[in-house]
Order: C-alpha cells, then sequence, then structure tokens
C-alpha cells in the first residue's frame, strides 16, 4: 500500500530484537522516594567533581587567615581574640556565597536540556528542586565543616560546645535555604550560569560587606552604621555567635530567621510559577 | 488511517505562540500506532514547539490531543506515563557517568536498588555502552552520547517516543547507527514522532511525514505521496555545456521552470511520460547543448520541498 506497509513487512525477518523487551513501569514510588534519587544526584556530583569543594572553601579559608593574622591584631588587640570573633561571621558569608552555586547549578540544568527530562517524566514536579535543596545543605555542611575545622585548629572555641554548633550549623542550613531561593530565581530568569554568578555577586556583595560579619559597625561612619544595623546578614551573624557562645537570645534567633523566612515566603511561589512556566 | 482507534497520538488545532510570534499555527496530526512518523520542516518552522506540546512540557494556548487515549490538557501525568522525550540537546547529566544517568533515571521510574542497576546494565548493553558505562557523559563522544540519551528513554518501554532531530550534528557512521537504532525500536512496537530538517531521514525512516513551514503543516502523506505531489515523473538532467541555455530550453519544452540542484550540475523538470521526457532530450540535442546524463525518476524529498515551499528545503529561515 506504501513505504510503510513494506517497511512493516520486514518485521518478522528482522532479526529479532530481543534487546529491546518491552519493560513494563514498576509501581509508582513516593513523591520522597523521587526527592531522595535528587538528593543522591547530588551526592554522586559531589563524588566526580570534587574540585567543586576547592571552589567553595578556598576564598573563606583565604579570608579566615587574611583577617585572623593580618588584620586581627589590629582590629581586635590579638589574633586569637578576632578569630573568636570572626569565625562565625565568615561561615555565614561562606553559606550566602555557596548560595549561588544553586542557581547556577539549575541554570546549567535547564540550559542542558536536562530539566526537559525531568518534567517529561511521572514524577512529582517539584522533586528536582527537592534534590538541589539537598544538594546545598551538603555543601553547606561540607564547607562550613572544613572552615569550622580550620578555626579549632587556629585555636577558636565555640564556648556553648557540640549543642551550640549544631544549632549553629541548622541556623546556617535555614539561612542557605532561604537565600538559595533569590538565586534559583535569577538562574530561571537568565539564561547563562556565568550570568547568575555575576549578578548574585553583584547582589550579594554590599550585604555582605555592609554587615558585622569583619568588624564592630561603632566605628563606621553613621548613615553605614545604620545600614549594618538592619542588615539580615548581620542579624544572622549577631544570632550564629550567640549560639557558638552560649549567649544567644530568642529575639536574635527570630531576627536572624526573619529575612530567610521572608525569602522563601515571598520567591519560592515565584520560582514555582517561573519553573512551570518554563 | 484515520480512524481513531489505532491512533496513538490524536491532535487537532495545536496553537503555540510567543509574544508576537505564532511558532505553531494551528496544526492537526494523526499518528497511527506502531508508526515512525517525521514532522520535516527547516529550523524554525514550529517543530520542536509542537513535539514540546505533545510532550507535556509546552501548553498549548489552543487546541486538544490525544496520546494513546489520554487527554493532553485534562491529564498531562497521565500523558508523562506513556511518552519518553529525548529532545535535540542532550539531557543527559555530563559530570555523571552513562550507568549513573540511567539508574537515577530508573529510581525515578520507580525501580528499585538491584532492579535499578540491572535496568541500567541491560540498557547500556543494548546500546553498545557497557565498556563506556563507567565514565562520565563528558568524555562521550556526539554518537555514544545520543546512543545513551534515547537508552534514558527507554528505561520503561513508552508507547510514544519523542525524538527531536535525532541525528543533528552526528558524523555519517554515527547517523547510520542512530537509524538502525530507531527501526529496531519501531519494530517492537513503540511508536515513534520525529522531527527533522533533512529530507534522507524522513525519507529513510518515517512511514508518512508531515511537511511544516512557519507553523502550518502544509503537506502530509507518506514519502512517496509527497513525491507523487510534484508530478508523476521527473526527468534529471546533467548538461555539460551551458546550464542557462539548457534550463530554458526545458522549460519551454515542458511549461514550468526547472529546478536545479543543491550543487548546481543537475536540471529537473517534471514530465508526464517517456515521449516527454524524449522530446524534451531531443530538444536539447537539437540545440546542440550536450547532456552528459540523464534519467527519469520520482521527485527527491527536496524536490518536493521546494515545490512545496517555493524555497529550497535545507535554507535556514529564522
Amino acid at each position: 500500500m506504501n513505504d510503510m506497509a513494506l517497511d512493516r513487512a520486514g518485521v518478522t525477518v528482522a532479526p529479532a530484537p530481543g534487546r529491546l523487551a518491552r519493560v513494563e513501569r514498576p509501581p509508582r514510588p513516593s513523591a520522597l522516594s523521587n526527592a531522595l534519587v535528587f538528593g543522591w544526584r547530588a551526592v554522586l556530583k559531589f563524588r566526580h567533581v570534587p574540585e567543586q569543594l576547592f571552589d567553595l572553601v578556598m576564598t573563606p579559608i583565604m579570608f579566615t587567615l587574611l583577617f585572623t593574622f593580618v588584620f586581627g591584631g589590629a582590629l581586635a588587640g590579638s589574633p586569637r581574640e578576632y578569630l573568636q570573633f570572626f569565625l562565625p561571621g565568615i561561615l555565614v558569608q561562606t553559606v550566602i556565597f555557596n548560595s549561588v552555586y544553586s542557581g547556577v547549578g539549575l541554570c546549567t540544568d535547564l540550559q542542558k536540556g536536562l530539566f526537559d527530562r525531568f518534567r517529561s517524566l511521572p514524577i512529582w514536579s517539584l522533586a528536582p528542586f527537592a534534590g538541589l535543596m539537598v544538594g546545598d545543605i551538603l555543601r553547606h555542611a561540607i564547607a562550613g565543616g572544613i572552615i569550622l575545622g580550620i578555626g579549632l585548629l587556629l585555636g577558636y572555641r565555640p564556648e556553648a560546645g557540640v549543642p551550640g554548633v549544631v544549632a549553629g550549623f541548622l541556623l546556617l542550613f535555614v539561612v542557605g535555604f532561604g537565600v538559595g531561593w533569590v538565586f534559583m530565581t535569577i538562574g530561571l530568569l537568565v539564561s547563562t550560569p556565568m550570568t547568575v554568578m555575576t549578578f548574585g555577586f553583584t547582589f550579594i556583595f554590599p550585604l555582605v560587606f555592609a554587615s558585622n560579619i569583619s568588624v564592630n559597625p561603632e566605628t563606621m561612619p553613621g548613615w553605614l552604621e545604620a545600614f549594618v544595623n538592619v542588615n539580615p546578614v548581620s542579624h544572622i551573624t549577631t544570632a550564629l555567635r550567640g549560639l557558638f557562645g552560649g549567649t544567644v537570645t530568642a529575639g536574635q534567633v527570630g531576627l536572624a530567621l526573619l529575612a530567610p523566612a521572608a525569602l522563601t515566603l515571598l520567591l519560592a511561589p515565584v520560582v514555582l510559577a517561573l519553573y512551570r512556566r518554563k | 488511517m484515520a480512524d481513531g482507534q489505532h491512533l496513538a497520538i490524536r491532535a487537532r488545532g495545536m496553537v503555540k505562540r510567543f509574544g508576537d510570534l505564532t511558532a505553531v499555527a494551528g496544526i492537526d496530526l494523526d499518528v497511527p500506532a506502531g508508526m515512525i512518523f517525521a514532522i520535516l520542516g527547516p529550523n524554525g518552522a514550529g517543530k520542536t514547539t509542537l513535539l514540546r506540546m505533545l510532550a507535556t512540557l509546552l501548553r498549548p494556548d489552543a487546541g486538544e490531543a490525544a496520546l494513546i487515549g489520554r487527554d493532553l490538557r485534562a491529564d498531562p501525568d497521565g500523558v508523562r506515563e506513556v511518552i519518553s522525550m529525548t529532545g535535540q540537546f542532550a539531557s543527559l547529566d555530563e559530570d555523571l557517568t552513562g550507568r549513573e544517568n540511567l539508574v537515577l533515571l530508573a529510581r525515578l521510574w520507580g525501580f528499585r536498588g538491584a532492579a535499578a542497576r540491572g535496568r541500567a546494565v541491560a540498557l547500556l548493553s543494548a546500546f553498545d555502552l557497557a565498556e563506556a558505562g563507567g565514565r562520565q557523559v563528558k568524555a562521550y563522544s556526539g554518537g555514544m552520547r545520543r546512543r545513551l540519551d534515547i537508552a534514558a528513554s527507554l528505561i520503561v518501554t513508552p508507547g510514544i517516543l519523542f525524538l527531536d532531530e535525532p541525528t543533528t550534528g552526528l558524523d555519517p557512521t554515527a547517523r547510520a547507527g542512530v537509524w538502525s537504532l530507531i527501526k529496531g525500536l519501531a519494530q517492537s512496537g513503540v511508536t515513534i514522532l520525529l522531527t527533522t530538517q533533512y529530507l534522507e531521514e524522513a525519507d529513510q525512516l518515517a512511514g508518512r511525514i508531515a511537511v511544516i513551514d512557519h507553523g502550518r503543516k502544509i503537506a502530509e502523506g507518506t514519502s512517496r505521496e509527497l513525491k507523487a505531489q510534484t508530478g508523476s515523473g521527473m526527468l534529471h538532467v546533467s548538461p555539460l555545456g551551458d546550464h542557462d541555455r539548457a534550463a530554458l530550453v526545458l522549460e519551454r519544452v515542458v511549461g514550468v521552470p526547472a529546478h536545479r540542484s543543491a550543487e548546481g550540475g543537475d536540471l529537473s523538470v517534471p514530465v508526464a511520460d517517456a515521449a516527454r521526457a524524449t522530446a524534451a532530450i531531443s530538444a536539447l540535442v537539437a540545440e546542440g547543448i550536450e547532456v552528459g546524463d540523464f534519467r527519469m525518476g520520482q521527485p527527491s524529498l527536496d524536490e518536493v520541498f521546494f515545490a512545496l515551499t517555493g524555497g529550497p528545503g535545507r535554507e535556514d529561515r529564522p
């Protein structure tokens, strides 16, 4: 009848493609199982690209050494005293900087068409995001752990001990989670991972450096001190110092959680809408 | 063909606009189950947009479609259960190994532990990637990547497999490999909807071809039917001397302008029968134009495309 009939007639004579035997789908997995698979992907990426760890921790390590030994004596009397002040701050800085990578990762996946495949699968539609989050937490935990380790070697002592450190890291994860939405939004809006990086750091730099991370704001000009005192990064840093030092108040933690909560409430719907529209 | 019961895809009035641009301007499609169906068109014709709508990746602005009886609008998740999409760009994680990519997808489909690993190993060996399975995808050649990409679409045998330009950017050997793979899949009962800008690819693979240009379907049929639309037969002539004069002579005899092949060496005119063809050759000889070679045959899809769109088939149009 037509060319197709000829092709179809060939079916019986062609070598039976047993290797392409039909495979039926297993029972549908749960949303949690889907999310865990994406988490596993984040772990695999760490194993295959350990260099990314270098990107994550080199800058904060250099900052720690530079500020502690070069500026520390002048800023706080002795390097040791300064480290005690600075270490929680550099952890906050690290987590915020590293959040940029979730936007970069998202943008890279979108560019490669990888998300097209994920989105054409019958899975929980938000599972890929859960995976990004797992990757982020892993990244924050590893980078934070390395920096804290170096701090301990240099003589940093968290007065609140292990419980304080654990509580502090939990706060850091929440902060990373909240800030991550900003970069996922950017990652969905711009088309190249490089642009996400540039946008990200432009937004982050003033917030991180005009804060109480590296110095006490009392010596700053009044207008800057006013900004530093309302900067959410300062609130987060203050709360983390309190948690590590055992002097934290509920008010400090409340203020620190304000920005991550607001960002999540505001941007999570935006990110999901942008993702579904893509 | 269009009796509804054996249709894998039935789409009506599909429309997609991006701002002012109407990428797909009302396309109907009936794809019989078990067939390789090709959407043929130049760059920017709307092929990918149409495919992405059917694969639930883009929401249509108008129109409706059923895929294996599941409604695209009302039940996109049901559609996702019976389709698989291999996009134009490799949809793989380059940092992971080939095996890990497949295990990842197998787990997403719901295979657990050993079953997921088994599925990955089976697919790797079926696609001749067993040895490369432990290497990161970024180290793969274009052909290997494409094979893995298609393997990744077959974790669960789909009812419909979408392939967006499956051989773009591949060398001839890799292309032939992907072609035989696609044929093998169709033989195992998978309906395949592929887009291509290669006329030869559609001709080689597809049972039916829809020709798309500027977001509209301008023709559809078997390759033979499409060729028949440009006339019952074609006379191909390779003049040794003055091509322009030869084209004029041919036009005078048959009454329509001669089509020049892409390389410029051949002239083709539609002729009704052998008598007409003989007359055309005689006229050339009478004019003193030497003819190096001539033959009668069906028009190539290139010529069909020329006749249908009024432009060369491979020209890139934004």
